[in-house]
């Protein structure tokens, strides 16, 4: 097991000096390789839990191991996919790809071979000297994917970060993201609201429950890849997943 | 460049000759014919009764807003990067700094006079308020308005807190120091004119308009003048030209 995730709990305390939890008793393993999508309306602190992993915030308890390994700030072996404005508008697209590398010490040749590597794996291979303003959401993506991708992390962390696009682009980026996944072999835990979107991409579906979030069912989809959206048992997992989500919207 | 720009300056100066042959007197209204060999000839000593060429003033009043600026900037910057980072810093300096703020450059003159007696210290002094505020508060504006996200993501990529500061704080704020720096400079340039008034200075364009004035001469008077308004705009295009160049992705984020 790469990610073990044990007792993760956290609350937040308000100015009026109440106290809310948004986590509560999260324990989670997730495999090498394994493509893991953590599901949940809205305030069920599914970003939460994300950015504790990432080491952006630390949980009340529980902890977290990677291969073994106790993790409490950010860790070089995972890199984080941020929903919107994760790209540096003063760098070009092949600059913002290399921020990670430069952060490291790589030397500048090394960087550029990198990131055109990379550049090359998401598509973007002309659009190296453009800005961030001059590219479409879609590619804006591409690119922080890439950026992601550029440090070698073991652990891909993805917060909604299809969440911002139209639905077309959306399918389209599920798709290269998946293409992506099995090229690179790497750990994906993706957050996300939408049902269809999990079904489609994960290997493992968490359902969390609203706040406090805890995992309410863990849902294993055995669907061979491609997925067809509009398949049967596709939309049976879909149904099955999307009835888990609304019971709990109901009795809130 | 479309007509309509310099169609009102054209009809001002038109105006100005038509007036000046109307009101017949050079000391409420000298002549264009008067004026202008002035300005053609910027280093010719001859027509600034005896106080160095109109050059010579404007570089003497360039050195000293430069000095001022400088300084200003120095402390400025730092100061504001600390204050946009530190709720607790800016807290701390906020109370002083509003209180500070509102207080006129030409106020502080009295003061730079008890302090530093006569002389270059004074007019730099002068020039550093005028600039130092606008410097300031477009830092801190500039460094808090810099996106939460993108400090987020140096730090998952294992940024230090001085790599973030390197790169992103600081090209993230820069576009807003940068309207700071130009906005001060504007300041400090009008300063300087005045802070030139101060006793026992003997140099610089707003000692040459005062002087022009002892002696009469307004068409001095108003040569000094255009050279003052040329010299803000040239470096105001400066500002602005290089804001075009490096900082276009501004109000772009996205």
């Amino acid at each position: 097991m790469a990610l073990v995730l044990d007792g993760i709990s956290k609350s937040f305390s308000l100015a009026d000096g109440s106290v809310v939890d948004a986590l509560s008793g999260i324990s989670l393993a997730v495999a090498d390789s394994e493509f893991v999508s953590v599901l949940g309306p809205s305030g069920c602190g599914k970003t939460t839990l994300l950015r504790i992993i990432a080491g952006l915030e630390s949980p009340t308890t529980g902890t977290i191991t990677l291969d073994g390994e106790r993790i409490t700030g950010p860790s070089p072996r995972m890199a984080m996919i941020f929903q919107e404005y994760s790209l540096y508008p003063w760098r070009t697209v092949i600059d913002n790809i290399e921020f990670g590398l430069e952060i490291r010490g790589m030397t500048r040749e090394e960087r550029k071979k990198r990131a055109i590597e990379y550049l090359d794996l998401v598509g973007l291979r002309d659009f190296a000297e453009r800005f961030p303003y001059e590219l479409s959401g879609g590619m804006r993506q591409r690119v922080a994917v890439a950026r992601a991708l550029a440090i070698d992390p073991a652990i891909l962390l993805m917060d909604e970060p299809f969440g911002a696009l139209d639905a077309q682009t959306r399918n389209k980026l599920q798709r290269e993201l998946l293409d992506i996944w099995e090229k690179t072999r790497k750990t994906i835990l993706f957050v996300t609201h939408s049902v269809d979107e999990a079904v489609y991409l994960s290997d493992r579906i968490v359902v969390l429950s609203p706040r406090p979030g805890r995992i309410k069912e863990i849902v294993p989809i055995g669907l061979p890849r491609p997925r067809e959206r509009t398949g049967v048992e596709f939309a049976r997992i879909r149904r099955y997943v999307l009835d888990h989500v609304e019971n709990m919207a109901a009795s809130r | 460049m479309r007509y309509q720009r310099v169609l009102l300056p054209i009809i001002l100066v038109v105006a100005w000759e038509i007036a000046a042959l109307a009101i017949n007197n050079p000391f409420i209204l000298p002549s264009l014919e008067t004026v202008v060999p002035i300005l053609i000839n910027p280093f010719s000593a001859s027509f600034t009764l005896g106080t160095g060429s109109l050059a010579e003033n404007a570089a003497t009043s360039i050195e000293r807003v430069g000095l001022g600026f400088l300084i200003a900037t120095a402390i400025a910057i730092p100061l504001g990067v600390l204050m946009g980072r530190s709720r607790a810093l800016n807290d701390f300096f906020d109370s002083l700094i509003e209180i500070l703020r509102p207080i006129p450059p030409l106020a502080w003159v009295p003061l730079a006079l008890a302090w530093f007696k006569i002389g270059l210290t004074s007019i730099v002094f002068i020039i550093f308020i005028g600039a130092f505020f606008p410097i300031l508060l477009n830092t801190i504006d500039g460094v808090k308005g810099v996106k939460k996200t993108w400090v987020e993501v140096a730090t998952t990529l294992g940024a230090s807190e001085r790599q973030i500061l390197l790169k992103v704080i600081l090209p993230g704020a820069a576009p807003t120091i940068w309207t700071g720096l130009r906005v001060g400079f504007g300041i400090a340039w009008m300063c300087v004119v005045a802070a030139e008034w101060l006793p026992g200075i003997s140099r610089g364009l707003g000692y040459l308009i005062l002087y022009a004035y002892n002696f009469g001469q307004t068409n001095l008077i108003i040569a000094g003048m255009v050279v003052i308004g040329l010299i803000g705009l040239a470096i105001d295009l400066v500002f602005k030209r290089v804001e075009k160049k490096w900082f276009s992705w501004r109000g772009l984020e996205r």
